[in-house]
């Protein structure tokens, strides 16, 4: 990203890039925006909110770190492959509902229980939120690849 | 869920895991966790023979989606248990014989997985009673045989011979679905079984003709009948056990088996039963005397199964004519049981060699009969299996092809002596092209034999032939077994096997108690036309040097390749001019298309049908409204005013940022929070374009450019705002956010209707949408990629 805007010919940026409070308040966010963005997505069957929100949010908080830092550091910070994050992503979205069958349901009719949780309490497990962990995945990963790729950072 | 469903989908599953091990497995050859998959399918298939051929039924259904129809409904009859039967069985034989023809060095993995994606796609073709279901399996079929034809990628003519496959079988693929569709238009019934139920329906529509046409098409491409047939020799660029699985054995055959599986819905239409037998009967004639004339030895063999499929094809004819007519009904169960039998057969013999020219490919390096010959005395196994096989093909006594082909040149003597309205005075002619083709077969046949194993060595072959190992003749050794017993003794398939699967063809619930038997007397004409057939086939094949000239009358420019070939060029070059026509380059100008097209539309909608609108029932509009509006007004402003890109993008950011909040206003939080992340999301792609953006150049647009701009933005403007209005002041039906509101809880146990519209009642919208999102992202990823190659290979060229 760095890098990027530096090409651009934005070179005052660089500047402000090695500056110390963005790199530290810009991990401090990113941790409260992941989390903000798993809130979403965990309650999005009951409040706003949902796995294409928590995705993108997700997205956007690692796209806050590419800002402060360059792709590099932030490729060591989360070794993760973005292609296998889609793949994930389609995969959980695909075999979620095929699992109904097991439950002798129509494709997509999903299932929830509640069950027991020391400290939580009752929660409620749905079949839907592993439909929607795909929705999650696929939505983060592929904002991710394109804005790396669009930045030319990963050549 | 039950049983039956999951062995159907053993296969499939097997693939993924084969998908994930391949790359760990170096020392075993990966066939080997392949070969228990289709073995253990086949068992449990001859687990319900005996069931079957007590004439029960088994019918199991897996809901997919209810309300439209479309379940994947499991039917098991006769029919479709000796096509599951022959699929996994040759399937196991042909993974077992892949062992030893493909080395580990070539890419298994690959191979594997596509092997078993193709049997679930053809268990599902044949044991489906859902139409839709049906056509996606028939799909996959294709697709898979695409994959498996195309498995040396490098070599142009696997590439060809996969493209043409493709384009030809799609083509009658999407035939067969619109058929589909007509019948359900008729019918309404997705299934089958309810469509025979219903047959009057079908019998009374004036649609009908065209749903039996369609549907023929469908079959005839897959099958390759007379003129599609050109696929199929293309098609041998793949490895032999695929031509043996696939091009010979099993999915050639799925055209039969459709024809089979509609012959009681089409059966009272005359255009079906002509169409089938003389289609046939042409293929028959035309392809067995090509087959005389080719040089490879895969060649021969795609020809002659193009013929067979045309000879099971139209006794599938005369089958149809037994239901249809009602009349002689013993003499055309003949046929229907003849083509049961010779589709058995055919897997057994056809299989076999097809395997044997793979073990000669593989032991001598060609396939080229000019350069083969005299391997009698280095390949006796090998010569006594295409001895057997060869002759079985050519319907020579005792093996399984003589009792079959017998059967076939008696129903073409009945019909014959039959008396038809239609075609009376032509009716010798069926008789006659039967004898032509099958003489022509006996040729190829003795051809075969001859040629590979007989004459002087030539010394010709790259490698220096000698017997294959036990691996690669296990297979076929099993076939040629099979071609033996099936031969001496055939009435241990007829009541298990055959009797079933001719019922469920005839529709019929009265057994048949067919015995087949090897001598039917002296007064038999087929006895005599058997006889004729080796005489003048003999007489042929001796004199062949005399007689071969009239294939070089055939020239290329006549040939259906060629019209293919310039078929495919003229359609590239048309569709090539068409696109550079529109396509300039310039995004701005697709805009223009793109939203002149819609403000078109919208002007001519709007004349015709009116835009009703009132504003009865407006909310109003308070200080915050006006006050965005105004915020919204200014930024677009700047952004037509401004020539820096900065100020640009962040305006465009203040827009999207506005519009959310108006969605807060409007008490839709979940699109605010969407819209939200997604401005956010692309201020920063916006601002990452920067890089890739070109110098801003100093020219200034025309007048007359930038009027028609105006023109178009304004149109759509007033359009959008105008549809808005009329839509939210006429209600054409009642509203589904009740049904939501009500049931958000009770059925799908959620709190936030839009959440549970996304991932519950609509689902598949999101995943299909999810699935566009995945495929957009590895879209732009190659787009970025070659871009970049491009560069790389610019560089190489200038230094």
């Amino acid at each position: 990203m760095k890098s990027t805007l530096k090409r651009a010919g934005y070179s005052k940026v660089q500047r402000q890039m090695n500056d110390v409070f963005i790199h530290f308040t810009s991990k401090v966010i990113f941790l409260i925006i992941l989390l903000f963005s798993i809130n979403l997505f965990m309650a999005g069957h009951y409040t706003p909110g949902g796995g294409f929100v928590g995705g993108l949010l997700a997205a956007s908080a690692i796209i806050l770190l590419l800002i402060a830092f360059d792709y590099e550091t932030v490729r060591k910070m989360i070794p993760v492959n973005f292609h296998f994050i889609i793949t994930l992503g389609l995969t959980l979205a695909i075999v979620a509902p095929t699992l109904l069958f097991f439950f002798g349901t129509p494709f997509f009719t999903h299932q929830h229980t509640y069950i027991n949780v020391p400290v939580f309490g009752e929660v409620a497990v749905h079949t839907a939120m592993l439909f929607d962990a795909g929705v999650f995945l696929t939505v983060s990963g592929t904002a991710l690849m394109i804005v790396t790729l669009v930045g030319g950072t990963d050549e | 869920m039950t049983l039956i469903h999951l062995a159907i989908f053993l296969p499939v599953l097997a693939a993924i895991v084969i998908a994930v091990i391949y790359r760990y497995v170096k020392d075993v050859h990966l066939g080997w966790f392949v070969l228990p998959i289709p073995t253990v399918i086949v068992a449990y298939l001859f687990s319900l023979v005996p069931s079957i051929a007590n004439n029960q039924v088994f019918h199991h259904t897996l809901n997919l989606m209810p309300r439209i129809g479309l379940n994947f409904d499991v039917y098991i009859d006769g029919l479709g248990l000796l096509f599951a039967i022959l699929i996994s069985g040759i399937g196991a034989l042909v993974v077992l014989y892949s062992i030893g023809y493909l080395s580990k060095d070539e890419k298994l993995g690959n191979f594997y997985v596509y092997l078993l994606i193709f049997m679930t796609a053809m268990l599902g073709v044949v044991l489906s009673d859902n139409i839709l279901m049906l056509y996606f399996f028939w799909e996959l079929t294709s697709i898979s045989s695409f994959l498996l034809i195309a498995f040396w990628f490098t070599k142009d003519k696997s590439v060809y011979g996969a493209q043409k496959s493709m384009l030809i079988t799609f083509f009658g693929g999407f035939m067969m679905l619109g058929g589909f569709i007509v019948l359900y238009l008729i019918t309404g019934k997705f299934s089958i079984r309810e469509m025979i139920a219903n047959v009057d329906l079908i019998t009374a529509s004036p649609l009908a003709p065209l749903a039996a046409v369609l549907v023929l098409l469908g079959a005839f491409t897959k099958s390759a009948q007379f003129p599609f047939y050109i696929w199929l020799p293309d098609a041998m660029e793949a490895p032999t056990p695929v031509s043996a699985y696939l091009h010979s054995a099993t999915m050639v055959k799925t055209g039969l088996y459709l024809v089979a599986r509609f012959t009681p819905v089409f059966a009272f239409s005359e255009l079906w039963v002509w169409l089938i037998l003389i289609t046939g009967l042409v293929t028959l004639c035309w392809a067995s005397f090509n087959a005389v004339k080719q040089d490879d030895l895969k060649g021969v063999l795609a020809f002659s199964t193009v013929s067979q499929l045309g000879m099971i094809m139209s006794l599938l004819g005369v089958g149809a004519l037994a239901v249809s007519s009602g009349a002689n009904e013993q003499i055309f169960t003949v046929a229907v049981v003849a083509a049961v039998f010779h589709i058995i057969n055919h897997a057994t013999f056809k299989g076999a060699l097809f395997m044997i020219a793979g073990i000669i490919d593989h032991e001598t390096g060609t396939r080229s009969m000019g350069k083969l010959g005299g391997l009698l005395v280095l390949m006796p196994i090998s010569f006594t299996m295409t001895l057997i096989t060869a002759l079985s093909m050519a319907g020579i006594p005792p093996f399984n092809g003589f009792l079959s082909k017998e059967l076939f040149l008696e129903a073409m003597f009945e019909i014959s002596n039959a008396n038809f309205s239609a075609l009376a005075d032509w009716s010798i002619l069926f008789p006659v092209l039967a004898i032509l083709g099958s003489i022509f077969t006996f040729v190829y046949s003795i051809k075969l034999i001859h040629g590979i194993f007989f004459g002087d060595r030539t010394h010709d072959t790259p490698k220096e032939p000698h017997e294959a190992p036990a691996l690669l003749l296990i297979s076929p050794i099993i076939l040629t077994l099979l071609v033996v017993i099936f031969g001496l003794f055939p009435n241990i398939l007829s009541g298990t096997i055959i009797d079933p699967a001719a019922m469920s063809i005839l529709g019929t619930d009265t057994a048949l108690n067919t015995e087949i038997s090897h001598w039917h007397g002296f007064n038999n004409p087929a006895l005599w036309a058997t006889v004729a057939i080796v005489v003048i086939g003999t007489a042929l094949y001796i004199f062949r040097a005399s007689w071969m000239f009239i294939y070089d009358y055939h020239k290329e420019q006549f040939t259906l390749n060629h019209l293919y070939d310039q078929g495919l060029i003229y359609s590239q070059l048309g569709s090539a001019k068409a696109t550079d026509s529109v396509m300039t380059g310039f995004l701005r100008d697709y805009m223009v298309y793109i939203f002149g097209f819609f403000v078109v539309i919208g002007i001519v909608t709007t004349f015709y049908t009116g835009l009703p609108i009132t504003f009865d029932d407006f909310a109003d509009v308070g200080i915050q409204d006006i006050a965005l509006v105004i915020i919204m007004l200014v930024s677009l402003a700047v952004i037509m005013m401004t020539r820096s890109r900065m100020v640009s993008i962040i305006m465009l950011g203040a827009i999207g940022f506005a519009m959310a909040l108006f969605f807060a206003f409007f008490r839709a939080p979940d699109l605010a929070l969407t819209q939200l992340a997604i401005e956010t999301v692309t201020t920063t792609l916006f601002l990452v374009c920067f890089y890739h953006l070109p110098k801003k150049s100093k020219h200034e647009e025309s007048m007359q450019f930038k009027f028609t701009n105006f023109i178009v933005s304004v149109g759509v403007g007033a359009i959008v705002i105008l549809f808005g209005l009329s839509a939210y002041s006429n209600r054409l039906f009642e509203s589904i956010s009740q049904f939501h509101i009500d049931h958000v809880y009770d059925l799908a146990a959620g709190g936030n209707m839009v959440n549970v519209i996304l991932v519950d009642f609509r689902g598949y919208d999101t995943l299909f949408e999810t699935l566009v999102f995945g495929i957009a992202g590895i879209g732009i990823y190659a787009l970025m990629k070659a871009k970049v190659s491009r560069k790389d290979d610019d560089n190489e060229e200038h230094a």
